[in-house]
């Protein structure tokens, strides 16, 4: 759960056909707005470093033109870098020629799309196969293993259906399927919920969730949809006009947002719903037993009745029911409080 | 530029074209010889064949193009009403000549639209070249491939296609630049190199609009054949120069009518044909 997969570092990337020259420019602290006045060119990713963990769900977040979907194209390099490096299980893939690059993305990345981009002239058992036969893999394995991944995603009997005779939410689970059909360490998802109706949304994202218990894949996520972020990353990246303002996990962006930037993104998010009891807890006090207890990893706000019930505050134990600290009103009330600023 | 020079100038460049074709017409024409043997005998077993056998045969190509019963009649009365006018041998030249035709536009034409969707430099390079093909009056290029090949099949048969490949060319083009970016992407994404990109994805995609490409280049081959009898090829197009020259009003118009038969005739099945691939890409044959 530890290692770093993919380690980025330093990485530029401005749009135009001087690309190279303006990137002391940019270094030296011209900002997104001034270059595109002056010199005419985009910038689309400014300095980033991240280090994204193996077998996690990265989010990566940020309004529409702060980068999140040029940041994601740089890890399978549908977008060459204009400066800095993307290691891929310590390989700098921005060093690999047009054959290797091919090979990498053909066995170690799996990609699905906002607008899902499923080939409309192959059905969708073929859709799903795309992958495996640029890779000229056997056919009858390569169906075989087709026809798991539809099963998986729930699509059996749409096999020889055609992607316009689908719904969106099925077209992206043949989106998904694709994907996972390579069997890729790694699956990028580019906004890959956004074009859903709210209830299939939350659908997508549960399979997701259950798939990746299995799976343990490295899952980089782009969204503009915090309650999506919060719900699914592991850690979640957040970038502002090319730059990363912040990277963290869901508590650390919650409590203490690094910038106004992140705040003002964050002002309207239900803490009380997302943050952990563990997160707010005090560790230094002592096990009451008159006191009922809570889980650590449970939200405050499934906690709330019980609280609300007790005199003096509850005691928080870990999975292993192991006392680990105790939680009071007065933790919540400053919590909320926190919010209302 | 004085009216002296300007007849040196028009002298010098016909006498180096001359001796050019007078030193490798016989070279150029050998190129030519399978194309003209294959025409040859596709005109003469049209010809020998017994004609109920060619009706059938051509009836079979148009339901299968079509599937539509009631073109596959219209055209059995179609030919039917070519033979009892005693058109039949030129029809069949003109079916002949128009069939190779458009195999070679189909076979040089769809590479070279390729090319120019693969590369904005090419297309640059192209497009006024397809222009002066398709607005030069064709009795100007006629001229140097008169000089160069003589009277005939051949040459005829370069004029049509000069004359008609550019359809398909700029069609081929269009179609592939078409192609929707974001489901390229995803092909690239899968680590699809050029050709798998191009077999799987691009022509697959582009093949609606590759048709109606091809379906104006068999239109524009069968608006030739009048003027390429000019310089010898058989087919309706000589009753119809006749016909002009002697002011023969029927012969003309019969003739006129058997084109447009047969002008019809390609044009419905290749539409249909195109528009069949379509409804198949729209996953509506359900």
């Amino acid at each position: 759960m530890s290692e770093v997969k993919i380690k980025i570092e330093n990485l530029y990337k401005i749009f135009g056909p001087r690309a190279k020259e303006y990137t002391n420019k940019v270094k030296s602290g011209i900002d997104k707005d001034e270059l595109l006045a002056k010199y005419n060119h985009v910038l689309g990713l400014d300095n980033i470093n991240l280090d994204i963990k193996e077998q996690s769900i990265q989010v990566v977040m940020g309004l529409s033109g702060s980068g999140k979907s040029t940041l994601i194209r740089h890890i399978n390099r549908l977008i060459e870098p204009t400066e800095g490096t993307v290691l891929v299980d310590g390989e700098d893939i921005t060093k690999l020629n047009k054959a290797d690059l091919l090979e990498f993305r053909r066995n170690k990345t799996g990609m699905v799309f906002q607008r899902f981009a499923l080939f409309p002239h192959h059905n969708i058992l073929d859709n799903v196969q795309f992958g495996l036969s640029i890779k000229n893999l056997d056919k009858s394995e390569s169906k075989d293993k087709a026809m798991y991944w539809i099963e998986k995603v729930g699509l059996t009997g749409f096999e020889n259906k055609f992607p316009n005779q689908l719904s969106g939410g099925m077209q992206q689970r043949v989106g998904l399927a694709r994907a996972l059909a390579i069997d890729p360490d790694i699956l990028l998802m580019d906004e890959a919920f956004s074009a859903l109706d709210p209830l299939i949304r939350t659908d997508m994202q549960d399979q997701l969730l259950d798939l990746q218990k299995n799976l343990k894949k490295t899952i980089i996520f782009i969204t503009h949809d915090l309650d999506e972020a919060l719900k699914l990353g592991d850690r979640i990246a957040i970038l502002n006009g090319g730059k990363l303002v912040q990277d963290g996990n869901a508590e650390e962006i919650l409590l203490n947002p690094a910038d106004e930037y992140v705040s003002n993104f964050v002002k309207d998010v239900n803490r009380i719903k997302v943050l952990k009891i563990g997160s707010i807890m005090n560790i230094d006090g002592n096990m009451n037993e008159s006191n009922p207890s809570v889980m650590v990893d449970e939200s405050i706000e499934n906690c709330l009745p019980t609280m609300l019930e007790s005199e003096s505050g509850l005691n928080v134990l870990d999975n292993d029911k192991n006392f680990v600290g105790v939680i009071s009103k007065n933790n919540i009330a400053e919590i909320l409080r926190r919010s209302k600023d | 530029m004085s009216s002296e020079s300007l007849r040196l100038f028009k002298k010098s460049v016909d006498g180096a074209y001359r001796s050019f074709s007078a030193k490798y017409g016989d070279a150029i024409e050998a190129v030519f010889d399978p194309v003209l043997y294959f025409l040859v005998w596709f005109e003469k077993l049209l010809h020998n064949s017994p004609w109920p056998l060619v009706i059938l045969a051509l009836l079979g190509l148009v339901y299968l193009g079509s599937r539509s019963i009631y073109l596959t009649i219209g055209s059995l009365f179609a030919f039917l009403f070519i033979g009892y006018f005693g058109m039949w041998d030129d029809t069949m030249s003109t079916v002949s000549i128009i069939g190779v035709c458009t195999a070679l536009t189909i076979g040089f034409g769809i590479p070279v639209g390729i090319l120019m969707s693969g590369s904005d430099r090419a297309r640059a390079m192209i497009t006024p070249i397809l222009d002066i093909m398709q607005t030069m009056p064709s009795f100007v290029y006629l001229i140097p491939v008169v000089m160069l090949l003589g009277i005939g099949k051949i040459p005829g048969l370069l004029a049509v296609i000069i004359y008609a490949i550019p359809p398909v060319i700029r069609l081929t083009d269009l179609g592939i630049r078409e192609v929707n970016k974001e489901v390229l992407e995803a092909a690239d994404a899968f680590g699809a190199n050029r050709m798998q990109k191009l077999f799987r994805v691009q022509l697959p995609l582009a093949l609606p609009t590759i048709f109606a490409g091809i379906n104006q280049t068999i239109m524009m081959a069968l608006a030739m054949v009048v003027i390429a009898s000019m310089i010898g090829v058989k087919g309706l197009g000589q009753p119809v120069l006749k016909a002009i020259t002697n002011q023969y009003f029927t012969m003309g118009l019969l003739n006129g009518l058997a084109i447009v038969a047969l002008a019809i005739i390609f044009d419905r099945v290749s539409q249909s044909y195109g528009k069949r691939m379509q409804q198949h890409r729209a996953g509506a044959n359900e």
